[in-house]
């Protein structure tokens, strides 16, 4: 253990923040490129990884076990999203026999 | 800390297979793959219990209900069809923008300082067990209800209604 | 009897609301009984003022009685009270607008009794002899304008009486238009009072301006404007032209309005005003030639008309111009007489005119009349009086009051005298030519007219019984010293000129020029009746057909030396394609294009982002990354260390 902390000691803040911008870059990249709605959720979970390393790489900085938990929390959160989110994209199937984003414009004004 | 560069390009390059693949299927198991050197970050990181939740949760289940979907919905041939060319370009502009915005950003924060680990032993299960009983009780049992309440919706909704005609 | 002067006017305006609320309600004897019995009780009630007015007269007093009825606006300087003025000046127009008017409702009783808009009629008549009642007698300007306007509403709502007359209707809105461009004058006139004077009332403004100097600029720029407006109401030029096209309304409206009350609102008001005219020299001038002007162009058409009442209608604006000349020359006491004696002898002329017209079966053009003296014999001899009266030739009331114009306008330049003794000329002229052509000779018109040729009823021919008597004893109020008489209406109205007398010194002619002026315009006027009588009985000559060629002379005076051609070309033309100009450009493509233009700028606005809305969720999420980016960038800009 100590040789992992110690191997920590020396990266700078700077380059985690670096790192999870730009894996939460490829996250937003995915979601504006692909048009299967499942693999756009995967980039959103993408997307939600970056945000809770960021947020334990906080916490180990300044010793506040509050972002962990806050990790935790949104993992949690993702789970039941995720769950919520492909029984909708079944349900959608279902109605519309595609999961092409282009087919759900229903929205439209 | 060349483990972290090392680790760190792994997860940008298998991120970058997620979203480029063609084949949804070869999609989820490249983010699984990612999601695995995340795993690896939180232990470089001393968070132990957030790694091995990551593992379980993460990986273990929700990458699973995405097979089983992709599997469900009959999509592991290529189905898709991609967005124009006009579009992708525009997708990766705005995301170079937002990756231009946040790296800005570190210019004029210059948080450069190395991380010196404080108190090495947060990440640890006991503690953070401990903090999450003794600060954190409230939003703890209210995730439970959130679990129960996503759990029954996500029952409900995939329900195959034709039994009620 | 000073106390109930407020029922003066009052009563025709019942009159006029009982007839018009009531028209279609009750029987036409009510209507008539009610439309001339309100009339005759405001007679009486003037007769009783008068009364009181000539007995303060006789004891050497002012007999200026002012009655304030309310307060009507008071905001800061500004006190404008509904408040009547009584002074002999008022008193005797009072009789004259109560008087004549009666006997003008008596005679349209006659006139317009197989008329389906009696009862309207009666309203309208009583309307306007309220509003006439209220001009005479308001004792501040504001009160006088109140009654100007009425009268030339009224005087638009009867001229456009028979309104399914598309030519009458137009001869209405003309008589409107031209009287409202002289109210512009007075209005602006009642400012400038209002601002040098700081008060609009008689009994304020006149005593103040007697204190001026002559010559001042403000009064001479108030007196010229109030001359405006009355050029446009007594029908001088350039706004006479109204006048002749009026004569499309019934013949009691001629007589009444247009001949004894309205057209001398005009005369009226300078002679109420006669201080602010007095101390500046330069508009008494203007007035004075534009007055003889008008007199002898409008003699000069009168000549050549053959329509009956075409020719008593340019003779009026003549009489009127006569009127002009007497208070430019500052014959104040002279033009108001005549104002009196012309009520007399053309609202007889006009009511003569109408019943040949009723005994024509409505036909107007004399060249188709002749020889009626037989079946018409009170309207002939009537008539006849009437032409003498107004021909100036004596005994009778017109030589009166032309010659004291006559003698004033000696005294003040030659020229005047000559040029209104050539008008005089003329007017007798044609007066006597009308008569002639109407009474002598033989019948020339339809044989279906020759049957229906009758007297007129008493309700008409009593009124014109009244008014001959008027006018051949008329004269006997003012007769000049010259003749031995006592100058009865020039003594009694002296108080109302007083101030203006102050300033002018009196020039007395010598008896022998007075003998001399009077012997010149008598005979002249009797030569010329002779010629008349030369050519149309003698001769029996007979004017010529329309289509007929003139001589360039005749021709002129035939087309009315063409003024209404000329405000035509250069006032109607221009002001209506000025008009379709702002219609087409401004109101059209302007400010309609204003309006519907961001009505449409919205709706296109919406449209566009109506686009917004595709439906497309990679679409909503790219602007949620653009947003997103945005606001980064722009809390980073605005970060302050």
């Amino acid at each position: 253990m100590e040789t992992i902390v110690q191997n920590i000691q020396g990266v700078p803040l700077n380059h985690y923040i670096l790192f999870c911008s730009i894996i939460f870059t490829i996250g937003v990249i995915g979601v504006l490129t692909r048009r299967n709605v499942i693999i756009i959720m995967m980039s959103v979970e993408l997307m939600l990884n970056a945000v809770n390393l960021l947020l334990t790489a906080f916490s180990a900085h300044s010793g506040d076990p509050a972002g962990q938990v806050f990790v935790f929390f949104i993992m949690a959160l993702a789970a039941a999203e995720v769950a919520v989110g492909l029984a909708i994209i079944v349900m959608v199937y279902r109605n519309t026999r595609s999961v092409d984003i282009n087919a759900l414009n229903r929205l439209r004004g | 800390m060349s483990v972290f560069y090392f680790v760190a390009f792994l997860s940008i390059f298998f991120a970058l297979m997620t979203i480029f693949t063609k084949n949804p299927v070869h999609s989820v198991l490249y983010l699984v793959i990612t999601f695995f050197t995340f795993t690896i970050h939180y232990i470089l990181l001393n968070a132990q219990f957030l790694a091995v939740v990551n593992f379980i949760v993460y990986m273990g289940a929700i990458m699973v209900l995405f097979l089983f979907v992709l599997m469900l919905l009959n999509l592991n041939k290529d189905t898709e069809p991609l967005k124009s060319n006009l579009v992708k370009f525009m997708g990766v502009v705005a995301g170079a923008c937002l990756l231009l915005t946040v790296a800005g950003s570190l210019r004029l924060m210059e948080v450069s300082n190395p991380i010196v680990l404080k108190n090495p032993d947060i990440g640890l299960v006991g503690s953070l067990g401990k903090v999450l009983f003794s600060d954190f009780l409230l939003p703890f049992e209210i995730s439970s209800i959130l679990l129960l309440t996503a759990m029954v919706g996500a029952v409900l909704l995939a329900k195959n209604e034709s039994k009620k005609a | 009897m000073i106390d109930l002067i407020w029922l003066i006017p009052l009563l025709p305006l019942v009159g006029f609301l009982i007839n018009g609320i009531a028209r279609n309600a009750l029987p036409k004897s009510l209507v008539g009984v009610i439309g001339s019995g309100v009339v005759l009780v405001a007679f009486l009630l003037s007769c009783g003022v008068f009364a009181t007015v000539y007995a303060a007269r006789q004891v050497g007093a002012d007999a200026t009685f002012i009655q304030p009825i309310f307060e009507w606006i008071s905001a800061g300087d500004l006190q404008i009270s509904l408040s009547f003025l009584v002074d002999p000046l008022s008193a005797v127009m009072l009789l004259i607008v109560t008087g004549i008017g009666f006997l003008i409702h008596v005679y349209s009783v006659g006139y317009m009794m197989h008329d389906p808009g009696f009862a309207k009629f009666f309203a309208f008549l009583n309307l306007f002899v309220f509003f006439m009642l209220l001009l005479v007698l308001g004792s501040n300007y504001i009160v006088m304008f109140i009654g100007w306007e009425g009268v030339g509403l009224c005087s638009y709502l009867l001229i456009g009486f028979w309104f399914r007359n598309s030519s009458y209707v137009k001869a209405a809105k003309k008589a409107f238009v031209m009287n409202r461009i002289g109210d512009l004058g007075f209005l602006i006139a009642v400012f400038l009072i209002f601002a040098t004077f700081g008060s609009l009332e008689f009994s304020t403004v006149f005593p103040q301006a007697a204190g001026m100097a002559v010559g001042d600029a403000t009064l001479l720029l108030i007196t010229l404007l109030l001359f405006v407006a009355a050029t446009g109401k007594s029908a001088q030029i350039p706004l006479f032209t109204w006048l002749p096209d009026a004569m499309a309304g019934p013949t009691p409206v001629s007589a009444l309005i247009h001949a004894a009350t309205m057209v001398t609102a005009g005369i009226y008001m300078i002679a109420r005003s006669n201080i602010l005219f007095t101390l500046s020299p330069i508009t008494l001038q203007i007035v004075a030639a534009v007055g003889i002007c008008t007199a002898l162009l409008a003699a000069a058409i009168a000549v050549t008309q053959n329509d009956i009442k075409k020719v008593l209608a340019y003779s009026t604006v003549s009489q009127l111009g006569y009127m002009f000349l007497g208070l430019g020359v500052g014959a104040f006491t002279g033009a108001f007489f005549h104002v009196l004696t012309h009520a007399f002898f053309k609202g007889l002329l006009f009511l003569g005119a109408g019943s040949v017209i009723h005994a024509m079966s409505d036909e107007q053009d004399m060249r188709r009349m002749g020889g009626l003296k037989k079946q018409l014999p009170v309207t002939y001899v009537t008539m006849l009086i009437g032409t003498v009266a107004i021909s100036g030739i004596p005994p009778l009331s017109g030589f009166f009051s032309k010659d004291e114009i006559l003698a004033h306008a000696f005294i003040s330049n030659t020229a005047l005298w000559i040029l209104g003794v050539v008008g005089a000329l003329l007017t007798s002229f044609y007066m006597f030519r009308m008569l002639f052509l109407t009474f002598f000779g033989k019948f020339r018109g339809s044989d279906t007219q020759a049957d229906h040729l009758h007297e007129s009823p008493m309700t008409m021919t009593m009124p014109l019984v009244a008014l001959a008597i008027l006018s051949a004893l008329g004269g006997l109020l003012n007769v000049p010293s010259a003749l031995g008489g006592g100058h009865a209406l020039e003594s009694f109205l002296a108080p109302v000129f007083e101030d203006s007398a102050l300033q002018v010194e009196a020039v007395h002619l010598s008896h022998n020029t007075e003998y001399l002026l009077m012997g010149i315009s008598a005979v002249g006027a009797l030569i010329m009746a002779v010629v008349a009588y030369q050519q149309y009985v003698s001769k029996a000559v007979v004017p010529k057909s329309d289509e007929a060629q003139r001589r360039a002379l005749s021709k002129l005076s035939y087309h009315k030396f063409y003024v209404d051609e000329l405000y035509e070309t250069l006032v109607v033309r221009p002001l209506n394609g000025l008009s379709g100009f702002f219609y087409r450009v401004v109101d059209k493509s302007i400010i309609d294009g204003i309006v519907n233009g961001s009505g449409k700028t919205i709706g296109e606005t919406g449209k566009g982002l109506r686009l917004l809305q595709s439906g497309n969720v990679g679409f909503y999420i790219f602007f949620m990354v653009v947003a997103a980016v945005v606001l980064l960038a722009y809390g980073l800009l605005t970060f302050n260390r």
